[in-house]
């Protein structure tokens, strides 16, 4: 009772602090064997042979497969969303095989895969694996790739594109704005790409029944539902019903576990044809080389202001990196979830958005976490902070007088953008206001007049955000070119008892649904926590789901539950009526009984429920039974937003960039655990950071990832960080029946650009406008050094 | 060729032939099935391992199981005594110090050395000592505030 808005402690907490979580290698299946993959060394190359003879009489070895196997030739995974080229052409769209058998588009591109007793043995054989290549010229940049005379990474692709694309005012008008403009701010840079790095590697256990005639796939997923749909139907054309897939626990995705990945659907064949179980867990370097990269945009950015300061146009150009095959819902991420999300908090009237999409030979590049939202948001929160120190005007004061006016999108509409969204609610002053008054902002210029007259730089960066989220609409995604619809299912089955199960298709793998949607539902029925069990991730339970990403779970997943709270408490009403003796309209339901208004006459939930299954004594021609599914498709996009503010004091000696303060204000809409939408801030904010100051895959011209291990690829550390100022306002969201937005993201979101405007301001004196992410240490010392 | 050895693991002696190249943390999953000590790198750099070993943490895929023959080890499993939380484990809940817990357990074990060491550590005393365990859920703030929580129960 009570339960939303309260920070309940973790019901998961226990077993992962004693151990005993369950994470897809942790499972053991009797008869089990281990698969290890042979991937290709390069990043483009022929194969003119592949010679598994020596390896298969290594020991322990039971099966080596190729792409040329039965079973395995010709299959491939399907990419999810369409996106269709500016004429109306059809998207590129190259098979992406399972196993390559005559040419590797990428390093880590799957050859063969060798099953054996252990592990080790697996791994010894895959390396007798000979494999002759022939290397070919590749490219991974995307803007080089769109270039004349690149590399194709598939012929049928000329240019390397899958796709171009537009979106916004039209081109001529917003060209003409710039060029009246009192003044044109101009930035080009790359939105590095990263590895989403989630500390457990990717897992997947193929096992077949023959008895049953029944696959079971256990994974570490985000989405066990579509991955099973997209197995069964796109890959394998394996019966769905024949299928379960199962996502145990899950150490985290941050998108890269949304995806069908090859290992899949090969474990799945495999464990069939050997008639044995088939595990393969990723080794970190395999997890560099073919988890699903994120962002990767090189883009030229421009923004015309007049000579107050308002803002009048922006414009941008936008190279995406597809990498080598395109990812399941790849072609939305540069493209729906960027180029739609341009009018961040601002009433500007003049948007044009160009993306060329490109295939290079690169680890494919898809959704992480934010997907398309980050990348707006450094794109036009950095040309903001730039204009101010162009245009010598304060960065809060700029943003203050471009803001869109408060509208709650009940009593005010909604706000229609440029870009094809409609905004839910907003009222954006008071995020940042709230953020300058915790940064102490009236004080902190003098403070960094002083430090610079003592020889120190201090900096301080502004990020005023807002995302799309909660997604989404079934019917403007699929006019949008998404393969899927992206609604959620929940069951929620009340015992004989009175005790609850619920049955949602949302996958938890961190967020912490089994305490959040249990308080939704002990809170809505009056009955203890405790009472409530979460049930998420396996197909052979759960009717249907469309999975965790976009911080979709509590927006869809929890009004599917909340649908399903409502008919039970409908179907409830009446059985209470009829052993109460009195009319439905005569009850009201609080506290975890019905109650005749005006009397002490009551009957507890438990009574109900055991009725309803004990229907002696009860209303004619109801059936019996306490249990009920529905499926919500939202009415809209969720627009979460919020204010962040970095303080960075860099030592001149090293160029190190130490981060001081980080204030968050984040409006997620209503929170039904403070304490779980705060750690979500927290670890966006990392994250986001990370891309500031420490992360991004490079690749060398050959296509070799250079830094994909840990002992290359920056991770961000405890030290790197201080604690992080959190605050937030709630504007609930008009549409859902929880007044909810979604918190998943929205860290990753808002802090990339507030701590490289940090640094640029703290770097002003030496008279530069830009620099790369991530702003090492090096770079900022070149800058100092001259 | 493989060689016997013989490891106390959380109380418990075990005998067994593990082939040399075994590492600890193979050992302790594969053969013990003591899963909670998990692995999130090929490099020891992750911390997603980390045991104690004599008494000292200690990444385990930096360590061949027969090295560790006649020794001590702690896992996370051995963390909790007669069904009562060690104060870290009961400190990453009340703090909400973890996500999706893959890092927990060598989170955990690695905090229980640096408290070992250090009952009254600063905040940048507890960064500096978990710079060696990723954390890529949590953002870290709640986990020092986990071990700042444990510290306060454990003096
Ligand atoms: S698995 Fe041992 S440090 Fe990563
Ligand atoms: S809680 Fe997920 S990696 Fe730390």
């Amino acid at each position: 009772m009570g339960l939303i808005g309260t920070s309940v402690k973790r019901v998961e907490d226990k077993r992962f602090t004693t151990g005993q979580g369950r994470y897809t290698d942790d499972i053991k299946l009797p008869g089990m064997t281990y698969a290890c993959f042979v991937r290709s060394p390069h990043a483009h190359a022929k194969i003119n042979n592949i010679d598994t003879s020596a390896a298969a009489d290594m020991p322990g070895v039971v099966k080596i497969f190729t792409g040329s196997d039965e079973g395995i030739a010709g299959f491939g995974v399907p990419c999810g969303w369409q996106v269709n080229f500016k004429n109306g052409d059809t998207m590129k769209e190259p098979p992406h095989p399972l196993l390559v058998a005559d040419k590797a588009r990428h390093m880590g591109d799957g050859v063969a895969m060798v099953i054996a007793e252990s592990y080790a043995e697996a791994k010894d054989a895959a390396e007798a694996v000979v494999v002759d290549w022939e290397v070919l010229p590749a490219v991974t940049d995307a803007k080089a790739g769109a270039a004349a005379g690149a590399p194709l990474v598939h012929d049928d692709a000329p240019n390397n594109l899958a796709f171009d694309w537009a979106l916004g005012n039209d081109k001529a008008e917003v060209d003409a704005a710039f060029d009246t403009a009192h003044h044109v701010t101009t930035l080009e840079y790359k939105n590095q790409r990263l590895v989403a790095n989630a500390i457990e590697p990717r897992s997947a256990i193929g096992q077949y029944d023959t008895a049953y005639d029944k696959y079971t796939l256990y994974t570490s997923s985000q989405n066990p539902h579509l991955t099973r749909l997209l197995m069964c139907a796109f890959v394998l054309g394996i019966p769905e019903h024949k299928v379960r897939v199962v996502a145990p626990d899950v150490g985290g995705g941050f998108g890269s576990k949304i995806f069908h990945y090859i290992e899949e659907a090969l474990v799945t064949v495999a464990a069939k044809a050997i008639g044995r179980p088939v595990k393969w867990t990723a080794e970190r370097r395999e997890s560099f080389l073919t988890d699903a990269h994120g962002r990767d945009h090189v883009t030229k950015a421009q923004m015309a202001f007049d000579k107050e300061g308002h803002i009048l146009a922006l414009r941008a150009k936008t190279y995406a990196n597809m990498g080598a095959y395109l990812s399941t819902f790849a072609p939305a991420v540069p493209t729906y979830l960027h180029g739609t999300l341009l009018q961040g908090l601002y009433k500007t009237p003049l948007i044009h958005i160009d993306v060329d999409a490109v295939f290079t030979h690169t680890t494919p590049v898809d959704a992480y976490r934010g997907a398309g939202r980050p990348e707006a948001t450094y794109l036009i929160e950095r040309l903001l902070d730039t204009a101010a120190l162009e245009m010598g005007m304060d960065p809060a004061e700029l943003r203050f007088q471009n803001f869109i006016d408060p509208f709650d999108g009940v009593e005010e509409a909604g706000y229609q953008t440029q870009v094809a969204l409609q905004y839910d609610s907003g009222n954006y002053h008071p995020v940042l206001e709230k953020a300058l008054k915790m940064v102490g902002y009236d004080d902190f210029r003098a403070e960094q007049k002083a430090a610079r007259e003592n020889g120190k730089l201090l900096g301080i960066g502004f990020s005023t955000y807002i995302e799309a989220c909660g997604i989404a609409p079934s019917a403007v995604v699929g006019a949008l070119g998404a393969r899927a619809g992206l609604f959620e299912s929940a069951q929620v089955r009340v015992q004989p008892t009175g005790k609850v199960s619920v049955y949602t298709g949302s996958h938890s793998h961190g967020q912490g649904h089994e305490t959040t949607f249990a308080q939704v539902v002990a809170d809505k029925f009056g009955i203890p926590l405790e009472d409530v069990d979460i049930i998420h991730g396996d197909s052979d339970s759960v009717a249907f789901g469309m999975g965790t990403y976009g911080s979709r779970s509590l927006a869809v997943g929890g009004s599917a539950i909340v649908k399903s709270i409502e008919k039970v408490i409908e179907k409830g009403t009446k059985i209470a009526a009829h052993k109460l003796e009195c009319a439905e309209a005569d009850l009201e339901f609080a506290e975890g009984k019905w109650t005749v208004k005006g009397s002490d006459k009551s009957i507890a939930f438990g009574d109900v429920s055991l009725t309803a299954y004990v229907p002696h004594d009860y209303p004619e021609g109801l059936e019996p039974g306490l249990d009920f599914s529905s499926f919500y498709d939202p009415a809209n996009f969720t627009y979460p937003f919020g204010a962040h503010i970095a303080i960075v004091e860099i030592d001149k000696e090293t160029g190190k960039v130490d981060l001081k303060r980080f204030i968050a204000v984040d409006d997620v809409g209503n929170v039904i655990n403070p304490m779980i939408v705060d750690g979500q801030i927290h670890g966006g904010v990392v994250q986001g950071i990370g891309q500031a100051l420490h992360e991004g895959a490079v690749y060398d011209a050959s296509g070799q990832l250079l830094n994909g291990t840990y002992m290359d690829y920056t991770m961000p550390r405890a030290d790197d960080f201080p604690s992080f100022e959190t605050d937030r306002t709630v504007t609930p969201c008009p549409h859902n029946p929880l007044g909810v937005k979604g918190a998943g993201e929205a860290g990753c979101i808002g802090s990339t650009p507030a701590v490289v405007n940090a640094v640029m301001d703290a770097l002003s004196p030496y008279g530069i406008h830009d620099i790369q992410m991530p702003v090492t240490s090096e770079k900022v010392w070149n800058i100092i050094n001259g | 060729m493989k060689v016997q050895i013989s490891v106390t693991v959380n109380g418990t002696n075990y005998q067994r032939e593990v082939e040399p190249r075994m590492l600890l943390v193979h050992f302790l999953r594969e053969e013990l099935s003591l899963t909670g000590t998990h692995v999130g790198c090929d490099t020891s750099s992750c911390g997603a391992c980390t045991v104690h070993l004599d008494g000292k943490a200690l990444k385990s895929c930096t360590m061949l199981a027969v090295q560790a023959n006649g020794k001590s080890i702690t896992t996370i499993e051995g963390m909790a005594t007669n069904g009562q939380l060690h104060p870290l484990q009961e400190g990453f809940h009340q703090e909400h110090g973890l996500q999706c817990g893959f890092c927990t357990p060598g989170m955990i074990m690695t905090a229980a050395d640096l408290l070992a060491n250090n009952s009254d550590p600063s905040e940048q005393e507890i960064r500096e000592g978990l710079e060696g365990n990723f954390c890529r859920c949590t953002g870290y703030h709640n986990i020092v505030k986990s071990v700042q929580h444990a510290a306060k129960k454990m003096v």
